[in-house]
């Protein structure tokens, strides 16, 4: 994971971070590294140490062991340079509720250290970004659960950084926002590079390039999205027939690897990868006149692949 | 120039709630009344001071004495102004923007001292419009009453410095306001002890902050008094940093 010459490619870079509170171990050796135009999925039951990585990426937190890197700059050496590269919504959005939107806005781009001749054009394409642009004259403490999220994701993106954390920014929107905020997310991860942390895992699948699954502290899962769809992808066949039938038949199919009878006339046929032996299983079934029932292929979810990965594990602690 | 910001926007929301107008209100009302009593009382022994070589005038009689209560009432207040500078800023989570901002701790805490501090000249101004209504009537020791104000701004700024590092490590404000309050009133009596029997402790009467505060209001001003202040102010605010930069290293 480590890489010499990563000052082009990779934005992030976590190497060897480790986190103690304590005698407890939040985040236990977790490297990994993301480049330009990725959107990662950070993914983990409660208490997994989702939250801490990402305040320890954003120099909220010192790590105890380790460093992390963004844009090349070490976040406790030169932490000016790096947070001047990060933008980042905390699982609690830090607002100031008794201020305006613009006034809020405003603020934030001037820690941001923006000229004054940018403040404007920058909150005004933040609002529109965040669908905020009838909000600004509003005050933040009269704004919906949701509005106060997107008025955090605005804040996050405001002066253009080149990665933009994000700590489960769709908790507490509507479908209709969700979809917006996804959306913005992919359009997001055209240019910068986004870490996103959620417990929705349709949104990763939806959003993100790549996925990371942390659990106890330790990364369990680190893989693009393609490949992880591949896992997904149907290997196996349900079938269900109305009479009795010749396994040794089915079994002399090509492509076929395994069957074994769940229930009464009802099968699991295993098949190789991206040969899917479907339409030869009805073909046989209507000349032998079986009765097929049932024909459907199982996938593997997002949400069995989790449950696997975090539940399998044994318990350290 | 981030610490300007940091300012701008406290002392925003300062005013957006009601305290700073209460405090603002109250505290010139209370001493506008011993202000006048003062008068009162300086207004009865005129008549024996006409007699007296080197008479005190109405700047040691009126003047000194405004700033003196000032000072109380200053100490009462200037907990309540400091006490969820950042305490509420953790509450509210909203430290996390400025942890992730590109600007230093020194930056955060400079802000914050700025804008309470800010507020506080404010009040001092106010107050000092009083002696001031006095210009056309009565001749003022301008000298005297420019030390009263260099005591002032420097006692103000002790205040605020001392207030702000209990904010910064208490979690809650009103904890924060509590503390800020007992340590000042000890620091401001911690000089009774044995001031009777006349064998006082010299550390203790140096720690005092009377004492400086009062020597300089008399128009006594000496550096080692200017210099405590300066030493107290620096040191806490030193502190401060200290302590904001602790919370990513620790918890």
């Amino acid at each position: 994971m480590k890489q010499t010459n990563s000052r082009m490619s990779s934005l992030i870079e976590v190497n060897n971070v480790s986190r103690h509170f304590g005698e407890h171990c939040a985040v236990d050796d977790v490297s990994f590294s993301l480049n330009q135009s990725e959107i990662l999925g950070f993914l983990g039951p409660n208490g997994a140490g989702k939250s801490t990585t990402m305040k320890m990426i954003c120099g909220n937190l010192a790590p105890s062991v380790g460093e992390i890197k963004i844009h090349g700059y070490d976040i406790l050496e030169q932490p000016k340079l790096a947070k001047a590269e990060l933008g980042f919504l905390a699982d609690t959005p830090p607002l100031y509720t008794d201020l305006t939107v613009d006034e809020y806005l405003q603020y934030c781009a001037k820690l941001r250290g923006l000229k004054a001749g940018a403040i404007t054009t920058s909150v005004t394409e933040g609002k529109d970004n965040c669908g905020l642009a009838d909000m600004g004259h509003r005050l933040i403490a009269n704004l919906s659960k949701g509005y106060q999220q997107r008025v955090g994701i605005a804040q996050a993106i405001l002066h253009k950084p080149s990665v933009i954390i994000l700590d489960e920014p769709t908790v507490g929107l509507d479908p209709i926002q969700i979809l917006e905020i996804r959306q913005l997310i992919r359009q997001l991860g055209q240019k910068h590079s986004v870490i996103l942390s959620t417990h929705i895992l349709p949104e990763v699948q939806q959003s993100c390039s790549r996925v990371q699954i942390i659990h106890h502290g330790k990364l369990v899962l680190n893989e693009s999205i393609d490949s992880l769809n591949n896992r997904m992808s149907s290997s196996s066949l349900l079938v269900k027939f109305k009479r009795p039938v010749d396994i040794s038949m089915l079994k002399s199919l090509s492509d076929i690897t395994d069957i074994t009878e769940t229930s009464d006339n009802q099968f699991r046929i295993q098949h190789g990868q991206h040969k899917n032996p479907a339409e030869t299983i009805a073909n046989l079934a209507v000349n032998e006149n079986w009765g097929l029932l049932e024909l459907t292929p199982e996938t593997h979810n997002m949400e069995q692949i989790f449950l696997s990965l975090t539940q399998a594990e044994p318990h350290d602690e | 120039m981030n610490s300007l910001t940091i300012a701008g926007r406290e002392l925003r929301s300062l005013f957006l709630s009601p305290l700073a107008w209460t405090m603002l209100g109250i505290s010139q009302l209370i001493l506008a009344y011993m202000f006048l009593t003062q008068i009162d009382f300086y207004l009865t022994i005129q008549p024996k001071l006409v007699g007296l070589a080197n008479a005190p005038g109405i700047t040691d009689l009126v003047i000194a004495p405004l700033y003196g209560n000032a000072a109380v009432i200053f100490l009462l207040i200037t907990p309540l102004i400091t006490m969820r500078l950042i305490s509420d800023e953790r509450r509210n989570k909203t430290i996390s923007l400025l942890f992730s901002a590109p600007i230093s701790m020194t930056d955060i805490i400079l802000g914050k001292f700025l804008a309470t501090f800010i507020f506080l000249l404010i009040m001092l101004f106010s107050i000092t419009l009083m002696p001031l209504s006095l210009t056309p009537i009565a001749t003022i020791d301008f000298g005297k009453l420019s030390a009263c104000l260099l005591a002032m701004v420097l006692l103000l700024a002790a205040f605020d410095a001392l207030g702000l590092y209990m904010s910064t490590i208490a979690s809650q404000a009103t904890v924060a306001a509590v503390c800020s309050f007992g340590a000042l009133l000890l620091l401001w009596i911690i000089d009774w002890a044995g001031s009777n029997s006349g064998n006082a402790s010299p550390l203790f009467e140096y720690i005092s902050m009377m004492r400086h505060f009062e020597s300089l209001l008399r128009g006594l001003v000496h550096s080692t008094d200017v210099l405590y202040f300066v030493l107290f102010i620096a040191g806490f605010l030193i502190l401060s940093v200290r302590r904001l930069d602790n919370d990513r290293l620790q918890k």
